[in-house]
């Protein structure tokens, strides 16, 4: 399984703030981002924003960074603190 | 050589960090401190409280990371780096960027270094409140502008 979670905005957005998804395929971020696409027409939307960031395992990542079964993958809007 | 974090609801006392910055510091003769504090006007209107979110245990991590960056790179003593989440008010602090090092250019960058990556690394949200309606604050592009001097 892949942990998957949402933060700010996006979570709102979402309704959601995490799930777990099977791993089987999802090798990279791109591809967990285009599973999560197909829950619906509003994940479809929410996750193609082009400027969300990525993190895989709590370090910031990009479509192509990789993905393990056990990793948690966490999607959210551009950050805003300081 | 030191980097210490801390993500924390409470306030703190900027006094009280720069006295632990310079408690038993002989061979650093400059501190460089930023403290960052919620305005009350944003760019629609007046704001009445701010709420911060963050990603526990990543948000550790990367302003571990990037003090460690500026530890490296500029030779510093100490480096102190804290964040506030949860609710705060017009007025409040909300950021501490706190640095030690032998003479004042390497502690003036090194600062500068810390805050402007945190802007843009470190997963913290802000999001403002005017009486009934809130909203989520959108990223600015001179933030990721500030970094180019870095590079």
């Amino acid at each position: 399984m892949i942990r998957i979670l949402f933060f700010a905005g996006l979570r709102e957005q979402l309704d959601c703030d995490g799930l777990e998804i099977p791993a089987a395929g999802l090798r990279d971020v791109a591809r967990v981002r285009a599973a999560l696409g197909r829950r619906g027409e509003r994940w479809q939307v929410a996750l193609q924003r082009p400027d969300l960031q990525v993190a895989v395992n709590q370090a910031l990542a990009a479509d192509a960074s990789p993905v393990q079964p056990g990793d948690e993958v966490a999607f959210f809007p551009p950050v805003t603190g300081g | 050589m030191s980097v210490e974090v801390a993500v924390q609801e409470s306030a703190f006392d900027t006094g009280a960090e720069y006295a632990s910055l310079r408690a038993a510091n002989r061979t650093d003769g400059a501190t460089a401190i930023f403290v960052g504090s919620v305005r009350d006007f944003n760019n629609d209107g007046r704001v009445m409280a701010l709420t911060l979110e963050h990603y526990p245990g990543m948000t550790e991590k990367v302003l571990a990371d990037i003090g460690e960056q500026a530890l490296q790179r500029w030779s510093l003593g100490r480096v102190r780096i804290l964040h506030r989440v949860g609710q705060l008010e017009p007025g409040e602090d909300i950021v501490f960027v706190g640095v030690t090092a032998p003479h004042r250019q390497s502690a003036l960058d090194g600062c500068g270094f810390i805050i402007d990556l945190l802007k843009t690394e470190a997963p913290f949200w802000k999001k403002e409140s005017s009486g009934s309606t809130a909203h989520w604050v959108e990223a600015r592009v001179s933030d990721r502008d500030a970094l180019q001097k870095w590079k």
